[in-house]
């Protein structure tokens, strides 16, 4: 009560006293047809594929018991088991150098860490009272968090796990803006901080502040735009040898159903790169409003096109020797999943085959589906999709020191441990 | 400002006696929530939404949102203090079986009725509220709510005012106007 404001508290109560009244009243309107246009002429007759509305979630975490790891499917000799539970919303995975893993949230105001000690995990709140906390990054002993419109850090965060002091902020020239404002958050081997600053909406023309990955030293100073003409970033990983910046990116929704999709990039001149929006869609689509005077070839093209409306967020080179040969040096990345398409695709953790080139096998514009698909892009996790409703959605991977790769699943609230070989037998 | 503090004391006696601390029943519990929001589904509260027929996943999103103080409302917040998990689910299960809202009465502006129409569908309300407005799970009815309460709803999320459980109703509202978030708000106050 000590927080109430007295207007509010006027409104109410006057209210409740019955002080202030409307009479409820009746207005029938009949149904109205399509009229010409309408984006609902064409949908698919059915209540499911009505529903295109985007999926954030139960609030409260699934019960571990309740996870729908029965529906989940993995390769043979892979085994998929729980790793920790009820943080709900896990988005972004980061490992510390003493095995504490971080979990971050995009809708709840909370970073968890998961301890584990000789089997047996805890999960602790480490900060709360966030907005929108769903980049972090671990180097060097702090834990960097970057809000929707602030960075900061937490120093030796592995030796204050159950008491650990407030987040310093030490960034904050960034936008306040909801749509694609929060970030993802990753280190580059040159020991900068790099994250995104979203477009500030669907499609539109954003000013020099948005559609960019931006890079600062770990103390906040010497800010620089990496590369330009991106819509959001939901993902970012550098290739462990080249140290090329690889990154997945979400392309514009109500386009249509199969365009555009969404894309896998790598920077090769940073600095330079501008991959296209709001201008051109998956490299080869010129936006029907934007698109006039343009053409794609202005624009870096996708290194590979990864499903329309697919949702591909967290990605890892993996570099781990517990899985097959064939996944060491390529991409094991998580499609969230569309909601902006009737027949929703995605739901997956998938593998993309790079060769020598760091590029994936398939010619860039092969499509990722509908249809018969890329043969570079292998499923490794699927079933969150079921009759066209998630029962889970992958966010984020990490590899872990034995190999072994974690994934978030921020519909549960939940983190899943997928093993291989001796280490999946019990 | 006697009247306020006064007002302000009302209230809390108000808040002690119905507050659903301690509450046995889930009748005993939603009560208070009714006193304000309406017993039969209509709020007749000014700027207070009513709750009819309300879609369970939303209803539970923004109780567990007052609860966890990320939708933030004195009222509201100390209301949804006290509630478990549980609570969360069984008053959002109860709130959806309440019946659904009249459309709002009186003498219709049938061109402004119009152009509101018209914007539900260039603005694409109608994909994830639905043709009827009747939502389905997270996304809300929003079928004949009150007029003061869509307009204010819809500017707060356009200015970030209200944050949302995710940011999609920022950026739908983006490129909408203040006399457009007014239309809108004319014609679904009074969809059928």
């Amino acid at each position: 009560m000590t927080r109430m404001t007295s207007l509010r508290t006027l409104l109410l109560t006057s209210a409740c006293l019955g002080l202030l009244t409307a009479a409820p009243a009746f207005a029938q309107q009949p149904a109205q047809p399509l009229p010409p246009g309408s984006p609902l002429i064409g949908q698919p007759d059915t209540e499911a594929a009505k529903k295109l509305a985007p999926v954030p979630g139960p609030p409260l975490p699934t019960a571990a018991d309740k996870l729908p790891l029965d529906k989940l499917k993995v390769p043979k000799g892979f085994k998929l088991e729980v790793y920790a539970s009820g943080m709900p919303n896990a988005r972004s995975l980061r490992l510390g150098d003493k095995g504490t893993v971080f979990v971050s949230s995009r809708l709840q105001d909370k970073v968890w860490a998961i301890v584990d000690q000789g089997g047996k995990r805890e999960v602790k709140v480490i900060a709360s009272g966030l907005y929108r906390p769903n980049g972090i990054a671990f180097h060097k002993g702090t834990l960097y968090i970057a809000e929707l419109s602030q960075i900061s850090k937490i120093d030796d965060i592995e030796d204050h796990l159950d008491n650990p002091p407030k987040p310093t902020v030490f960034y904050t020239d960034l936008p306040k803006d909801e749509a694609h404002g929060w970030k993802y958050l990753t280190v580059g081997p040159d020991e900068k901080l790099y994250f995104q600053v979203g477009a500030p909406c669907n499609i539109c023309m954003p000013d020099d502040k948005h559609a960019q990955i931006r890079r600062i030293n770990l103390d906040g100073s010497g800010a620089e735009i990496v590369a330009r003409g991106i819509r959001q970033v939901v993902g970012m990983d550098f290739q462990p040898v080249t140290k090329i910046l690889y990154f997945s990116e979400n392309s514009r929704d109500w386009l249509s159903e199969d365009f555009p999709n969404d894309k896998l990039n790598r920077v090769m001149h940073p600095g330079q790169d501008n991959f296209g929006y709001p201008y051109c869609h998956q490299g080869n689509i010129p936006d029907p409003e934007f698109g006039w005077g343009h053409s794609c070839d202005e624009f870096v093209h996708p290194i590979a096109l990864m499903g329309p409306h697919a949702a591909v967020l967290g990605f890892r080179f993996y570099t781990g020797t517990m899985f097959p040969a064939e996944y060491r040096g390529n991409i094991i990345l998580a499609r969230h999943g569309s909601w902006n398409r009737s027949k929703k695709f995605g739901g997956d953790v998938v593998l993309v085959k790079l060769g020598k080139d760091g590029l994936p096998l398939d010619k860039w514009d092969t499509p990722a589906g509908p249809g018969p698909g890329r043969k570079d892009i292998e499923p490794i996790v699927t079933g969150f999709l079921q009759n066209n409703n998630y029962v889970g959605r992958p966010v984020d991977v990490l590899q872990m020191n034995d190999g072994a790769l974690l994934i978030s699943d921020d519909y549960n609230g939940a983190v899943y441990r997928l093993s291989y070989g001796a280490a999946a037998k019990h | 400002m006697r009247s306020a503090r006064l007002a302000a004391m009302l209230a809390a006696t108000w808040l002690t006696a119905l507050a659903p601390a301690g509450a046995e029943t889930l009748e005993e519990k939603i009560a208070p929530c009714l006193a304000c929001h309406g017993e039969n589904g209509q709020s007749e509260t000014v700027n207070t939404p009513s709750l009819g027929a309300q879609t369970a996943a939303y209803a539970l999103i923004q109780i567990y949102m007052f609860r966890e103080k990320l939708r933030t409302f004195d009222v509201m917040n100390e209301m949804a203090k006290p509630l478990t998990d549980d609570d969360l689910r069984a008053i959002s299960d109860r709130i959806a079986t309440l019946p659904a809202p009249k459309p709002a009465a009186g003498p219709v502006d049938a061109a402004r009725l119009e152009r509101g129409r018209a914007l539900l569908e260039k603005d694409r309300c109608v994909f994830c509220h639905r043709p009827d407005l009747a939502g389905a799970e997270n996304v809300p009815r929003i079928a004949a709510q009150r007029e003061d309460y869509l307009v204010k709803t819809l500017r707060e999320y356009k200015s970030s005012a209200r944050h949302g459980y995710d940011g999609t109703m920022a950026e739908v509202l983006e490129p909408i106007t203040d006399q457009e978030i007014r239309d809108l708000a004319y014609t679904i106050a009074r969809h059928k």
